[in-house]
């Protein structure tokens, strides 16, 4: 037990409050509730609980094991070995945002490279050394949008096709805010819904408008006119995109995005149960005193050699306290250079080869799989990136169990999420997957249709 | 130092000018000196907007720290210093003319009957220097 006070010191602070015993100060917490008697089973060596531990540990299995065809929102891309290596120098090997920023010159390089490389990606005008995940990130677009119009714009145009999370996670964050209604979200428009349903809803009340980019269904979508509206009316778009999607798809910031967020982990994370990932925000630099966390500068020192410095921590909490848009303050610094060293490792020949595989693996296992009876693609007309929707002949749920026995991770099962998407699958494929692990995919799935 | 005769001051820094019901306010020149090169103003309040005595009406950010300006009196806004946006640095050069903050409508004059003349924000100025 950790008792970081002498028992002279507890008298002497027990004396001064005036209080008799440890116990007086537990007075009021029924003594029935104090120490509740917990039925624990009987110690264990050392020995024995590592032993137990690998027999539950052995129960696992991951991707290695499996061939995953699972995305919607997570995605089992190769990450060389060397990102690793990398990662585990002790010198980068911790999360924390460091207090005394310029000692520490390699970290702030390596969240400079970040930004540096997030901007290009996404030809933003800046980036911050990053926030927790997709999720937290597009909802705190939806603060800077909101802080930026000073709480007097009330409402957040949210696409149906944002990732479930990520819209749960804006309701999260806008809740308490000041008669703030998020809208659009709940899937109310029907999957069919083209943007201009969207676009109706935009007005002078509105803050943001944020879209997905693929969407959730993985649908390339032309959003220029649903730009235009919103800047008509003044608000903020925001653009919540896929960075391998990026390596052959138009960037945000050729959209006119006002700010791009999107989750890093397909930049050398691994999936591991879904986190830790990374958050990535940018923004058009009029918006540069409302974004959170920090900024990371170039300059020279007093004898004129290359060093880094804080440049701008405009919104931090340390600083700002309740005024600040956000209250992050560690970033996912590690994380971040898990991207930063993936994206300098495959350069921008090697990056545009890995989305480029994605596409035309994906769109060779949509044919094939579309050509199975009872399957179909659910949107047969829109161009799509690595990630389609299935119509399938039978609940996602018992298909997957199937492709379970053949060691295969089926798609994302749509009806938890969408109310008219029972028997529609999201399927992902990354390069990863080879074209025999597609003929298995197909195989099996033949194979549910005619048990 | 300036610290002209004919405003009134608060011990958060700030300065009153009194035209009947109307109302000028920024900051002093010794806010000013103290936060050094002033690179970024943030308006809080726009105008037709109502504030309270205290209410917060801007952010200052210099080179060295981040300010909030309080409101020295109660009223409603009628001109907000646009200015500020692209020249924060008029608050640098000229506290008391070109770089005022808002101008307002007041609804008590007697409310600055508790602030400070310039005699005494000069005298509290120098205690807090000592």
């Amino acid at each position: 037990m950790f008792t970081p006070h002498t028992p002279q010191e507890i008298e002497e602070m027990l004396r001064v409050i005036g209080v008799d015993s440890i116990e007086a100060l537990f007075e009021r917490v029924p003594a029935k509730h104090r120490f509740p008697k917990l039925d624990l089973p009987e110690g264990l060596t050392e020995m024995e609980v590592a032993a137990e531990l690998k027999e539950i540990a052995a129960a696992n299995a991951s991707t290695e094991d499996f061939i995953s065809f699972l995305g919607a929102g997570a995605y089992d891309h190769y990450i060389p070995a060397a990102v690793d290596m990398i990662l585990k120098r002790g010198e980068f090997y911790t999360a924390y945002t460091p207090y005394q920023p310029e000692v520490s010159q390699g970290t702030l390089q390596a969240i400079f490279e970040f930004q540096s490389l997030m901007t290009e990606l996404t030809e933003m005008d800046i980036s911050n050394a990053s926030h927790y995940d997709g999720a937290t990130a597009t909802a705190e677009a939806a603060i800077l949008a909101y802080h930026s119009f000073r709480g007097k714009r009330k409402k957040v145009v949210v696409s149906p096709f944002v990732n479930p999370q990520y819209r749960e996670t804006i309701r999260t964050y806008m809740n308490g805010l000041d008669g703030v209604s998020v809208v659009g979200d709940q899937g109310d428009l029907g999957i069919q819904a083209d943007f201009t349903e969207l676009s109706d809803l935009i007005d002078k009340n509105t803050s943001v408008v944020i879209v997905q980019y693929p969407d959730f269904f993985g649908r390339i979508n032309d959003y220029t006119k649903l730009v235009e509206k919103a800047h008509e009316q003044g608000a903020l778009v925001t653009f919540v995109f896929n960075p391998t999607a990026l390596g052959i798809l138009k960037p945000p910031g050729a959209f006119d995005a006002d700010i791009a967020v999107g989750d890093g982990q397909p930049l050398g994370i691994p999936i591991s149960y879904g986190g830790p990932y990374l958050g990535i925000f940018t923004i058009k630099d009029k918006y540069i005193r409302k974004l959170a966390g920090r900024l990371i500068g170039e300059t020279v020192d007093e004898e004129g050699n290359r060093a880094y410095v804080l440049t701008l921590t405009a919104r931090e909490q340390h600083i700002r306290r309740e005024r600040s848009t956000s209250n992050i303050c560690t970033n996912q610094g590690l994380l971040a250079l898990a991207a930063t060293v993936y994206l300098s490792l495959l350069g921008k020949t090697g990056f545009t080869q890995v989305a480029n595989l994605c596409y035309q693996k994906a769109h060779h296992a949509a044919e094939q799989i579309s050509k199975l009876d009872g399957f179909e693609l659910a949107f047969p007309d829109t161009p799509f990136f690595h990630e389609f929707v299935v119509k399938t002949p039978k609940p996602v749920n018992e298909i997957n169990l199937h492709l379970q026995n053949h060691w295969i991770l089926g798609g994302y099962d749509l009806s938890q999420d969408y109310q008219d998407m029972e028997n529609h699958m999201l399927v992902a494929v990354t390069e990863k997957i080879s074209r025999d692990d597609i003929d298995e995919f197909v195989a099996a799935l033949e194979e549910v249709t005619n048990a | 130092m300036k610290t002209p005769k004919d405003l009134k001051y608060t011990k958060t820094d700030e300065w009153i000018k009194v035209d009947d019901d109307q109302a000028t306010i920024g900051i002093t020149d010794f806010a000013q000196d103290q936060l050094s090169d002033i690179v970024y103003v943030e308006l809080l309040v726009d105008e037709e907007e109502t504030i309270t005595k205290g209410d917060s009406i801007a952010t200052i950010e210099s080179v060295k720290a981040a300010a909030d300006v309080n409101s020295p009196a109660s009223g409603t806004i009628i001109a907000i210093n646009e200015d500020l946006e692209d020249t924060p640095e008029l608050l640098n050069s000229d506290p008391f003319e070109a770089g005022w903050i808002i101008k307002i409508t007041l609804d008590d004059p007697a409310e600055l009957d508790d602030l400070m003349s310039a005699e005494d924000y000069e005298a509290y100025n120098e205690e807090r220097e000592g």
